[in-house]
């Protein structure tokens, strides 16, 4: 698995979090008030040379595209063969540009710089009661629960395997969500029974 | 707004979802052997079991952590770049999709609680992500409705197989003696 995350520091790793997303919002506003279909081939392509350039070095970031391709593929041949050749280039273009500037953001922020740069959009929606601390410990749970999640499914295929020689079936799921919402319960029995009351951090 | 129990659950299926990007295939009798991602069954399962809103908290919560950058989405996609794909309709659409799935499963119906999972499934988990996603298809790469709903309905058999596995399991998982479960109660 290659994650979206560019370890190696890059300049663009140096820019504020939330600078990168505020350019990213007014590039993509523009990309869609551009119609001209040579400017928007040169707008590409300059983005592409941007891109190219940023990772520099990292060339199996790339990868991460493969899925993509045979997808746009489609979509260009199905347009192409509804509306013309221009529109279908010209399409496919602004959604190239667009998908590497964003994925160019998450290469070089880590996710806590992401998070936080959040921070100020999810301070409003305290009014209508929605916590900071509960979105925090929902996003630690998320991703403890992960390994745990695998963990136990690959168990319970492991058995299931020793014993039939076959793939696991749909059939061990059931059992397998009624198990971990069991778990769930005895995890918020154990947060509360520690002190972590979402009543009392209201007041 | 929710309680302990409710932030472990809503949590608990997100990571469920994550998860079942990452899991090794399963066996699903009639796909013959087609690779489907079973992220949708994780949308679907939220929805019904957790109920309406917690149901659609989870996708969100899901969805929140792939835009940050964490490669949770089948394949290890994720980061902004898969917002602003083609597709990315059918990601928002998990929102609604939980939301209805976790509503109609609340409707009481005749039949009995696999049948009810089933229709909630086949309405929240299929059709509003199908209508939601190729929407945003047509509409993010100027295609027409027509064009778009034509090139969404290869998928279509194997979220309607999906939704049955949700009924399934729903039906089993649900009828066990959990505490407020979404699902109401049923006389054994």
């Amino acid at each position: 698995m290659i994650a979206p995350y560019l370890t190696q520091k890059t300049w663009l790793h140096r820019v504020g979090a939330g600078h990168k997303l505020l350019a990213l919002a007014v590039i993509s506003l523009g990309f869609t008030q551009l119609y001209d279909g040579r400017g928007l081939l040169v707008a590409t392509l300059a983005v592409l040379a941007f891109y190219l350039v940023t990772i520099f070095g990292h060339w199996s970031r790339l990868r991460l595209y493969a899925p993509l391709v045979p997808l746009l593929i489609g979509i260009g041949a199905l347009q192409a063969y509804a509306s013309g050749w221009e529109l279908a280039i010209a399409s496919i273009a602004r959604l190239v540009a667009m998908i590497l500037l964003a994925d160019l953001v998450t290469a070089t922020t880590p996710m806590l710089k992401m998070m936080d740069a959040l921070a100020p959009v999810l301070r409003p929606l305290r009014r209508i009661g929605v916590d900071e601390n509960q979105v925090s410990l929902a996003v630690a749970l998320v991703i403890r629960f992960m390994p745990v999640l695998l963990n136990e499914w690959t168990k319970r295929g492991e058995a299931w395997r020793a014993r039939t020689g076959r793939r696991p079936p749909l059939r061990l799921l059931a059992p397998f969500v009624a198990d971990i919402l069991r778990l769930a319960d005895h995890v918020a029995e154990a947060l509360d029974s520690r002190g972590f009351s979402t009543k009392r951090s209201k007041d | 707004m929710f309680e302990t129990r409710d932030i472990v659950r809503i949590s608990l299926f997100a990571a469920l979802i994550a998860a079942m990007g990452l899991f090794p295939r399963l066996d699903i009798p009639l796909a013959g052997g087609v690779p489907i991602t079973l992220q949708t069954l994780g949308v679907m399962l939220a929805g019904a079991l957790l109920g309406p809103w917690r149901g659609a908290v989870s996708v969100l919560l899901f969805l929140l952590l792939v835009a940050v950058g964490a490669p949770l989405l089948a394949g290890g996609r994720g980061g902004l770049g898969v917002f602003f794909g083609p597709t990315a309709g059918y990601l928002i659409g998990w929102i609604p999709g939980a939301y209805v799935t976790g509503w109609l499963m609340q409707k009481t119906w005749p039949g009995n609680l696999f049948l009810r999972a089933y229709a909630a499934a086949l309405v929240g988990g299929v059709l509003v992500i199908h209508a939601v996603g190729f929407c945003y298809l047509a509409w993010k790469v100027g295609m027409s409705l027509r064009q778009a709903a034509v090139a969404d309905f290869i998928f279509v058999p194997g979220d309607i197989l999906k939704a049955l596995a949700c009924a399934y399991v729903a039906s089993i998982a649900g009828g066990d003696r959990l505490t407020r479960l979404n699902v109401p109660k049923q006389p054994s």
